[in-house]
């Protein structure tokens, strides 16, 4: 039933994939600090990743999304952290502390974490594959439709948008140069996009109801992911350690 | 197996003026009627009563019947009048579920959502894509064809769920010259393979060369109707807001000019 994948990593069953990721998400948070998320980063996203032959994707797509937040996280707590008091230097009226830092540093370290486990997932596993996972074992039809082709449109809409782009420059838009000239030229093209997927919403509904999406009751499946009692097991077991984790840091073990 | 529209009155929500008034329209079991018409005539209209996506899906008034066999359709759920009646859209990018990786998944899409079994959908999808032309696209992500592949892959779709009659509403306004190619040769086959097809079309040369019969729909009314090479060579049709096929414009251009000729058929 399975399909051939890239890498072993990407042929692993989506669900264990997203128990990866949001375990180790999970557990990066609870247990804070450096040493235990950057260990968290090494053996469940960089190792895997390396197997899986995305590492480079992975860095890159880690430091778009997480740059902002690491940036506005690093600034606001070196320079506004409320216990701070070994002063590091100066600037103007603020003052960067030794505390603020070490905090930063850990919440970088979940941040590094969170985006890193969120990517590998995204990077090895496809919507369209998790869905079918998720309908298999009992999802309505119609959720994971919904799930599935909600994140289908994404790069739909986003392709449009470059079309639209094109075609208003074309007719003298200007959409660079200063941010007010940037703004001006948002409207005539969020206008298109939008207008443009509304009404192809109403097809779109007509198609699937010709296509008798909407006869209730379950449907077979053409295929689904495949699945093994080891990986099973690792499911378990991940979420037995995520438990002990808790229970750990409940404890003061950590 | 026939599809009948038996006095057909329609409007859309929120309008007070019928886009169809008594339209009656007969579509048996392999038989291919073209309908033209200008814009805003009805075409599409009619296309959404006969496939029974109006009123059920976009609301409106309907009065008249649409019949399968000689059995009203009224009380049936569209799940149920998609396997008789498909229909099929102008724009090629909605007609794809958007959720499927490949076009066989694609292809496959209606007849899982009818319930049928693995084994069974599977020999469907095969067969539809081999009666459509394009088993070698099977593996091919469908969000990455052409145009006209788009449009093969929407027909085949429809095709996999059994109906025995299809309702393409313009197959082939958006497509290039070589997805109009495919398109129509596609439908060919289906006339040929004994599925009954309704086709509204700008392009009357598609219908020349495809339809037994054609309808002419001005202002939501039939008024014309007859065999196709007689309708399309009709000098009314300018009226209508519809452009003859190439050929019928080339003999009036040729008598026009005095020459006397006869075109091969």
């Amino acid at each position: 039933m399975g399909r051939p994948g890239p890498s072993a990593y990407h042929r692993l069953n989506p669900l264990t994939k997203l128990v990866v990721a949001l375990t180790t998400t999970a557990a990066a948070v609870i247990l804070g600090g450096v040493f235990w998320p950057l260990m968290i980063v090494f053996v469940f996203v960089l190792v895997p990743a390396v197997a899986a032959r995305v590492l480079a994707q992975l860095l890159r797509f880690m430091l778009i999304f997480s740059l902002p937040i690491a940036i506005s996280a690093l600034l606001i707590n070196v320079f506004f952290y409320p216990g701070g008091q070994t002063v590091l230097f100066g600037l103007g009226p603020v003052t960067a502390t030794a505390e603020g830092l070490s905090f930063a540093i850990e919440i970088l370290c979940r941040i590094a974490a969170i985006s890193g486990a969120v990517t590998l997932f995204y990077l090895t596993t496809k919507p369209s594959e998790l869905v079918l996972d998720l309908e298999r074992r009992g999802v309505p039809p119609r959720l994971a439709f919904v799930t599935n082709a909600s994140v289908q449109t994404v790069p739909a809409m986003a392709e449009r948008a470059q079309q639209i782009i094109a075609a208003q420059r074309a007719r003298g838009l200007d959409t660079e140069g200063s941010a007010w000239k940037r703004v001006k030229g948002i409207l005539p093209i969020v206008g298109p996009v939008m207008l443009g997927s509304i009404s192809e919403v109403e097809e779109r509904s007509m198609t699937l109801e010709a296509r008798a999406f909407t006869r209730p009751g379950r449907r077979d499946l053409l295929w689904s992911p495949r699945d093994t009692t080891l990986e099973r097991l690792a499911r378990y077991l991940l979420l037995l350690g995520l438990v002990g984790v808790i229970g750990a840091k409940a404890a003061g073990l950590v | 197996m026939t599809l009948t529209l038996e006095s057909i009155t329609y409007r859309y929500a929120g309008t007070g003026r019928a886009s169809l008034s008594d339209v009656s329209l007969e579509l048996a079991d392999g038989e291919v009627v073209g309908v033209v018409g200008g814009n805003e005539a009805g075409k599409t209209t009619l296309c959404l009563v006969a496939s029974g996506l109006a009123p059920r899906s976009i609301g409106g008034t309907l009065t008249g019947r649409v019949l399968i066999d000689g059995q009203p359709t009224t009380d049936r759920p569209m799940h149920e009048l998609a396997a008789n009646v498909g229909i099929c859209f102008q724009n090629p990018a909605t007609q794809l579920s958007q959720v499927a990786d490949t076009v066989f998944e694609e292809v496959a899409f209606g007849p899982l959502n009818l319930g049928l079994a693995r084994g069974e959908v599977i020999r469907r999808v095969t067969e539809s894509l081999a009666a459509i032309g394009i088993t070698e696209l099977g593996e091919r992500d469908p969000r990455r064809l052409s145009g006209g592949q788009m449009q093969l892959v929407a027909v085949a779709g429809l095709l996999a769920m059994g109906p025995r009659h299809l309702v393409l509403d313009e197959p082939v306004a958006q497509l290039d010259p070589e997805g109009r190619a495919l398109v129509a040769e596609a439908l060919r086959k289906l006339a040929a393979a004994g599925t009954g097809l309704l086709i509204t079309e700008h392009d009357t040369d598609l219908l020349a060369g495809l339809c037994s019969r054609v309808v002419v729909v001005d202002r939501g009314k039939v008024v014309a109707s007859g065999p196709a090479a007689d309708m399309l060579a009709d000098p009314r049709l300018d009226d209508w807001g519809v452009e003859p096929p190439a050929r019928v414009r080339l003999q009036r251009a040729l008598a026009a000019a005095g020459v006397r000729s006869e075109l091969p058929q």
